[in-house]
């Protein structure tokens, strides 16, 4: 079947259970997602929304699968622009899994279409929002702020 | 896993050579690729492809995901965020706030 993927790895020294909390903790989120929050009750079929610091949701899906601290699937849908809602459900999977003293992160965002604009749009804001992350969890503060981001 | 997974020297080895550089140009243009894919656009064995691989997988710039018997190769471009967030933005910050500070004296006297 063709289908557009990418998959992003991260090492963060922190605990498997430290990182799930940061992935699934909307105030957590706030602080390296550049003021974005996702709300979920992160059980299988509950809703997942993403919400924009105005207010604004961009995002809406569903919890596949949730097994902490270990794999969380997300489906996931746009909802802004017309052209990526068109593309239907990407399903978002993100596995966590103890590498010595850190844990590796591993996110895989696939869509079931070539040349996907979807995939496109959400793999140029991942490395960003990782990274923050990654400095949040390993020093207590994020690097990048919005407005570093171009 | 033995290595110290953050290991800068790991991703700047990886970094330091042209073959990887062009594997992850490669990788960059389309990914998901196999192997047998990589080796049909660079001029070198499949045992050096695969050991060039090994590196770039080793420094996380490189992320595989099995298919069936396949190995797909992904480009893992988080390191050259972190290099980015650890050695540009702060190099940049100062700079970037000197232009705003002369722009804003300029500004304040043609207005004066």
């Amino acid at each position: 079947m063709p289908r557009s993927t990418f998959v992003y790895v991260t090492y963060i020294r922190t605990t498997p259970e430290r990182l799930w909390s940061a992935l699934t903790d909307p105030e957590f989120q706030e602080q390296y997602w550049f003021g974005v929050r996702c709300e979920s009750e992160w059980t299988p079929g509950s809703s997942w929304t993403m919400i924009h610091p105005d207010g604004h949701v961009s995002d809406t899906g569903e919890i596949i699968e949730s097994d902490p601290p270990r794999r969380l699937v997300i489906r996931w849908r746009h909802q802004d622009q017309a052209e990526l809602r068109a593309e239907g459900d990407a399903l978002c999977t993100m596995e966590l899994e103890p590498a010595g003293p850190a844990v590796k992160l591993t996110i895989t965002h696939t869509i079931d279409r070539e040349h996907s604009t979807v995939i496109k749009t959400v793999s140029s804001g991942w490395p960003s929002v990782l990274s923050n992350l990654k400095s949040l969890l390993e020093t207590g503060s994020s690097i990048l702020r919005a407005k570093d981001v171009k | 896993m033995a290595k110290d997974p953050r290991d800068a020297d790991l991703l700047f080895h990886a970094l330091a050579d042209p073959s990887r550089r062009k594997l992850l140009d490669l990788l960059y243009v389309r990914d998901g690729r196999t192997l047998a894919e990589l080796c049909e656009h660079v001029d070198m064995t499949r045992q050096g492809v695969t050991q060039h691989l090994d590196i770039l997988e080793e420094a996380t710039l490189v992320a595989t995901v099995r298919r069936g018997r396949e190995k797909l190769h992904y480009l893992n471009p988080i390191p050259l965020q972190d290099i980015y967030s650890r050695w540009i933005v702060k190099f940049e910050r100062p700079r970037l706030k000197a232009l705003d500070n002369l722009k804003r004296r300029l500004e304040e006297r043609a207005h004066a």
